[in-house]
C-alpha cells in the first residue's frame, strides 16, 4: 500500500533541485558574457575559448589525466590483489594489521594521510612531483578498489573455482579463465572510483606535488580562492559534460548487458 | 610462493606508504622544532650506531601536545570542527531523512532512476560542487538577488565566508551519504508493518514515530557517521566557503604546515584530530556489526 | 441432558449479522477484484475465504480491514457504516500473512503495542498480556525479540498481539501459510480452540481448501471476484452448487451427458452404449439440457466381480494404483476413454492385492452417491 503522497512528491522535487541547481547554475553563467559572474550580459562562449588558450590549465589538465590513468590502473591491479587476499587467502600473520591497513585510509582525514605522505617523500629524499602523486593516489585508491572488489568476491560462489581446478586448471589459470571474468564489472567500477578519486583529489594532491607538476584540482583551488572567475565556470561545466555523458553512457550500456540477458534467459526458457 | 607474492604485494605497498607515514607524523609529533632542512630535530642518524639511538629517543618528548594546550587557538578550532560538523551532520538528517523517505515510497520502478539521482553528484568533482555555491551565496550572488527580488529582504545577507556558508557546503557535498544507508533501511521495511500499527490502533503519525523512525535507526546512525566523520577533518570547504573567523581543524593543520611551516606541531594536530575520530569511527563499525547481525 | 443446539445463526432470520457486504464492488483501475458481493457473517462464526491466488478474497479481508476503500456499496460491521473508519478507529484486528511482528519490540511489547494505544492503564494491560501469553503458550518467550523465536512460535505471538484487544472480529490473512505441514495442523486445531474459547469471531482467508474445511464453521469458495458457494464444511463437500466448487474441493469424478428427469430421480445419458447414470438433484432440469455428474471417489466402489444391487455400474480396466497408506486409489478407464477414480480403505494390513494393472474390473455406486449439477 504505497501511497505516493504530495508530502513525498515535494520532499523528492525540492531535494533535487537543491543537489542539482548549483550545478545547473553553474553551467549557465559559463556562457555569460560578462567577466561579473552574478551579472547576466547574453550568451557567449567566449571563456571557453579562452581556456583553451591558457597553456597553464591545459598542462594542469595533462599532469591529471596522466597522474589518474597511472594510479587507477595500479591500484586496480593491488586493490584487486588485496581483496583476494583479505577474502580467499585464509589466516596468515599479520592478517588483522593487514585489513587495518585496507580500512584504515578510507576513514583516514584527506590532510593527514597527505601530510604523513609527505614527510615521507622528504625522509627518503625522493622528489615531489607526479611519481610523488602517483604513488600518494595508487595507495589510497587501491583500499577503495578493494573493498569494491571484495563485496564481490564475498558473494562469489567459491565452487566455480574449484571445478576449474578439477578440470585441470592451474591457480593462475583459474583465476583468469573463471574468478577474473566474473568480478570483472566490480574491478571495472573499482578502477573508475579510483580513476574519479585521482582526478577529485585536492588535499593530498597539494601535499605530495612539487613546482614540477600541479594537477588541475591544485590550479582550480588557488583560482578560485581569489573569488569566482568566469574561465573556471566553464572548466567545471566541461567536467560536468564529461562526467554526465560517461555516467549515462555506463547506465545504457549495463541497462542494454541486462535486457540482452533478459531476453537470452527468455528464449532459454521458451527453448 | 605464488600466495606469498600474492600477500606481499598488496601488504608491503601499504606497509611503506600507509603504515611508516604514519609512524613518520607520529615521531615528529614528538619531535622540536628546528630552523634546518627537514625543519624538526633530532634526526634519526642510524650511522651513529646504538647510541646515537639512545639520543634520538632522548630527544622525544610531549613538548607540541603541551603546547596545543596552551595556546587556545587549537583546542578552539578542535570545538569549533565539532559543533560545525555536529550542526551540519543535524541538518543533513533534517533534509536528508524527508529525501530517503520518499525515495522509498516512490514507486519501485522509478527507485533506481531516483537512486542515479542522488549518486551522481559522488562523480562530479568535490572541488566544483563546493565552488558553484560561491557564486550562488555571494553578496550579489543569486540568492540575494532572488531574496531582494521577493521582497522578503532589503540589503543583502552576508552568507559567504560565515559559518553559515560551511554548513550549506557541508550538507549540499554529504547529502547523499545521509541519503544512502537511510534509504537502504526504509526500503527494506515490510510494509504490512505500517498496516499492522494502523490496525491495533496507531494514527499515521504515531505509526511514522512508533515503527518506522526506529526500524530505519542503523540507517540514520550510518548516515550521521559518513557525514559526521569526514567533516570533522574538511579542508576545502572552511577554506573556499568560511571566513576568517571559521575554525577548522584540517584549516589549521593545513596553515600550520604550509604557512607557518611548524611541521611537529602540525603532526601533533593530526595525531590529536585522529584520537579524537577513533572515537566516532569504532561507533560506526559497531553500529554496522549491528546491522549485519540483525539481517543475518 | 438437554441437547445441544447446533450452531447456525445463519439459517435463524431473527438473528443480526455481525459483518454485512452490501453489493460490495472494488475496482483497481480496469481490473474488478470484487464484483457486487453481497454476504452476511454472524458473531462467533469461523469464516473461511477459499479460493485460488487472484480471487479477490484478500481484498474482501482488506476492506474489512480498513486496508482498501469500498469502490461501491457497503460493508456494515455491528450495523455500523465502516466506508470511511480509518484502520486504527475499526473494532478489527488482523493477523498478518507475513505476521508483521515489530522486529525492534520484544515478544511482550509486541503483543502490548495496541493495548498502549488504549486509555487502558498500566494494570490492565500487564494482566491482559499475561493472559495472551497464557493463551498462546507464550509466557517463557515474553522478553525475546521476534527474530530469537521459531515460526509456529512467531505465529502464535502474531495471534495473540491481534487478539489482545479483544476485537470484534479477528481477520488471519493465511495464518498458517509459513508454516511446515506437521506443524500447520497441529495449528489448526489450535486455533479452533482459541476462537472458541474467547468466542471472536475469526474471518480466515486460505487457498488451502483442507484448511478451510478443518477450521470453518461456513466456507465461502471465491472465483474472480464473485462468490460461488457459501456454505457449511459438509455441505460443500456434499453438495457442492457447481463443478467449480466440486472439483475444487477434494478430488471429483466429473461426466458431462444430457439430463432426463422421471420422477424424483434424473438420469444422465452421457455416452454411447454405456448405460444411463442415475442420481438425484434437487434442482430439476429440462430434458436434453447439458449437465454434469459430479462423484467423489470414496463413494464409488470397485470389484473383480460384478455387484449385483448396485443402483449404477460400469465396466472398465484398471489403469494405475496409488497407494498411498491409509487409502488407495484405482484409476479406472472406461472402455469410452473415461477415467473414473475409485477409492477404497486399507483396513487390513498387508492384504493380498486382488486388482492389479490392466484387470478387468467394476465400478459402482448407488444412486444418491453422487451430484447433478447444471454448472
Amino acid at each position: 500500500m504505497k501511497r505516493f503522497s504530495w508530502f513525498n512528491v515535494t520532499a523528492l522535487t525540492l531535494g533535487f533541485a537543491f543537489l542539482y541547481l548549483p550545478m545547473i547554475i553553474l553551467v549557465i553563467y559559463s556562457f555569460n558574457e560578462s567577466k561579473l559572474v552574478t551579472v547576466w550580459a547574453g550568451f557567449s562562449t567566449k571563456w571557453y575559448g579562452e581556456l583553451l588558450q591558457n597553456e597553464a590549465f591545459l598542462n594542469a589538465a595533462w599532469v591529471t589525466i596522466k597522474v589518474a590513468v597511472f594510479s587507477s590502473t595500479l591500484a586496480t591491479i593491488l586493490g584487486t590483489m588485496a581483496a583476494y587476499v583479505l577474502v580467499r587467502a585464509g589466516r596468515f600473520k599479520g592478517r588483522t594489521l593487514f585489513s587495518g591497513m585496507i580500512y584504515a585510509p578510507l576513514v583516514m582525514p584527506e590532510v593527514i594521510t597527505g601530510l604523513s605522505l609527505l614527510l615521507l617523500f622528504i625522509g627518503i629524499g625522493l622528489d615531489r612531483g607526479v611519481l610523488t602523486i602517483v604513488l600518494a593516489h595508487t595507495t589510497f585508491a587501491m583500499c577503495f578498489v578493494s573493498v569494491v572488489v571484495s563485496s564481490r568476491l564475498v558473494s562469489f560462489d567459491n565452487s566455480l573455482e574449484e571445478a576449474a581446478l578439477d578440470l585441470g586448471c592451474t591457480p593462475l589459470q583459474a583465476f583468469r579463465l573463471v574468478t577474473l571474468p566474473i568480478i570483472a564489472p566490480a574491478v571495472i567500477s573499482g578502477w573508475l572510483l579510483a580513476f574519479t578519486l585521482s582526478l577529485d583529489d585536492l588535499v593530498i594532491a597539494s601535499f605530495t606535488s612539487g613546482p614540477s607538476a600541479t594537477t588541475l584540482p591544485i590550479k582550480i583551488f588557488s583560482a578560485v580562492r581569489l573569488g569566482v572567475s568566469p574561465e573556471i565556470n566553464a572548466l567545471s561545466t566541461i567536467m560536468i559534460a564529461i562526467v554526465t555523458i560517461g555516467v549515462i553512457a555506463a547506465s545504457l550500456i549495463s541497462k542494454q548487458a541486462s535486457l540482452r540477458q533478459q531476453r537470452d534467459e527468455q528464449a532459454a526458457a521458451r527453448g | 610462493m605464488r600466495r606469498a607474492i600474492l600477500i606481499l604485494t598488496p601488504y608491503l605497498w601499504l606497509f611503506a606508504l600507509f603504515l611508516i607515514p604514519f609512524l613518520i607524523v607520529l615521531k615528529i609529533s614528538l619531535s622540536d622544532a628546528a630552523l634546518a632542512i627537514p625543519p624538526y630535530a633530532p634526526q634519526l642518524d642510524l650511522a651513529g650506531g646504538w647510541s646515537a639511538i639512545k639520543d634520538f629517543f632522548a630527544g622525544l618528548d610531549f613538548e607540541n601536545f603541551e603546547f596545543l594546550t596552551t595556546d587556545d587557538l587549537y583546542w578552539k578550532a578542535y570545538l569549533s570542527s565539532f559543533k560545525i560538523a555536529l550542526i551540519s551532520t543535524a541538518l543533513a538528517l533534517l533534509i536528508g531523512y524527508p529525501i530517503a523517505y520518499s525515495m522509498a515510497r516512490a514507486a519501485p520502478e522509478w527507485r533506481p532512476t531516483l537512486l542515479m539521482l542522488v549518486i551522481l553528484p559522488f562523480w562530479t568533482s568535490f572541488l566544483i560542487r563546493v565552488y558553484a555555491w560561491m557564486g550562488i551565496l555571494s553578496n550579489e550572488g543569486l540568492l540575494n538577488q532572488f531574496l531582494l527580488w521577493t521582497g522578503l529582504i532589503a540589503e543583502p545577507l552576508t552568507i559567504l565566508n560565515t559559518n553559515y556558508a560551511v554548513y550549506i557546503g557541508i550538507v549540499y557535498t554529504y547529502l547523499p551519504f545521509m541519503i544512502l544507508p537511510i534509504y537502504s533501511a526504509l526500503e527494506k521495511m515490510d510494509d504490512s508493518l505500517l498496516e499492522a500499527a494502523e490496525d491495533l490502533g496507531c494514527s499515521r503519525t504515531s505509526a511514522f514515530w512508533l515503527i518506522t523512525i526506529p526500524l530505519s535507526k542503523t540507517g540514520i546512525t550510518a548516515g550521521c557517521f559518513l557525514v559526521f566523520i569526514p567533516t570533522l577533518g574538511e579542508f576545502v570547504i572552511p577554506s573556499l566557503l568560511g571566513g576568517s573567523q571559521t575554525l577548522m581543524i584540517g584549516k589549521v593543520l593545513w596553515e600550520e604546515f604550509f604557512n607557518n611551516r611548524d611541521w611537529p606541531v602540525a603532526s601533533a594536530v593530526a595525531i590529536i584530530l585522529l584520537l579524537i575520530l577513533i572515537i566516532p569511527i569504532i561507533l560506526f563499525q559497531r553500529n554496522e556489526q549491528k546491522q549485519r547481525e540483525m539481517e543475518g | 441432558m438437554a441437547e445441544q443446539p447446533v450452531f447456525a445463526p445463519w439459517n435463524d432470520p431473527s438473528e443480526k449479522p455481525l459483518i454485512q457486504f452490501q453489493n460490495v464492488t472494488k475496482r483497481f483501475g480496469d481490473f474488478t477484484a470484487i464484483d457486487d458481493l453481497t454476504l452476511d457473517i454472524f458473531e462467533k462464526e469461523f469464516f473461511a475465504l477459499l479460493g485460488p491466488s487472484g480471487c479477490g478474497k484478500t481484498t474482501m479481508m482488506r476492506m474489512l480491514g480498513g486496508f482498501e476503500t469500498v469502490t461501491n456499496g457497503t460493508i456494515k460491521i455491528a450495523g455500523q457504516d465502516m466506508n470511511k473508519v480509518p484502520p486504527n478507529k475499526r473494532p478489527v484486528n488482523m493477523m498478518f500473512q507475513s505476521y508483521a511482528l515489530f522486529p525492534h519490540l520484544s515478544i511482550y511489547e509486541n503483543i502490548a503495542f495496541g493495548l498502549r494505544r488504549t486509555s487502558m492503564d498500566k494494570g490492565a494491560i500487564d494482566a491482559r498480556i499475561a493472559e495472551m501469553l497464557k493463551l498462546t503458550r507464550l509466557e517463557k518467550f515474553a522478553r525475546r525479540k521476534p527474530h530469537q523465536i521459531s515460526g509456529g512460535q512467531r505465529q502464535r505471538v502474531a495471534l495473540a498481539r491481534s487478539l489482545a484487544k479483544a476485537p470484534k472480529l479477528l481477520l488471519l490473512d493465511e495464518p498458517l501459510g509459513a508454516l511446515d505441514k506437521k506443524l500447520r495442523q497441529d495449528t489448526q486445531f489450535e486455533l479452533m480452540d482459541i476462537q472458541e474459547k474467547t468466542g471472536t469471531t475469526f474471518v480466515i482467508v486460505t487457498h488451502d481448501q483442507e484448511e478451510a474445511m478443518t477450521v470453518a464453521s461456513r466456507v465461502a469458495v471465491m472465483d474472480e471476484g464473485l462468490i460461488v458457494q457459501v456454505a457449511t464444511p459438509d455441505a460443500i463437500y456434499e453438495a457442492p452448487n457447481s463443478t467449480y466448487v466440486a472439483d475444487f474441493i477434494g478430488d471429483v469424478n466429473i461426466i458431462e451427458g444430457r439430463a432426463s428427469q422421471s420422477g424424483n430421480k434424473t438420469k444422465l445419458s452421457w455416452a454411447e452404449g454405456q448405460p444411463n447414470i442415475i442420481g438425484t438433484t434437487t434442482r430439476t432440469f429440462e430434458t436434453g439440457q447439458t449437465c454434469h455428474f459430479a462423484i467423489r471417489p470414496e463413494k464409488v466402489a470397485i470389484s473383480v466381480e460384478e455387484p449385483t444391487k448396485a443402483a449404477n455400474k460400469l465396466h472398465g480396466k484398471i489403469l494405475d494404483i496409488a497407494y498411498l497408506g491409509n487409502i488407495s486409489t484405482y484409476h479406472v478407464e472406461l472402455p469410452t476413454g473415461h477415467i473414473i477414480k475409485a477409492q477404497t480403505a486399507n483396513t487390513r494390513r498387508l492384504a493380498r492385492r486382488t486388482m492389479t494393472w490392466e484387470d478387468p474390473v467394476w465400478i459402482s455406486f448407488t444412486d444418491t452417491a453422487g451430484v447433478l449439477l447444471d454448472r
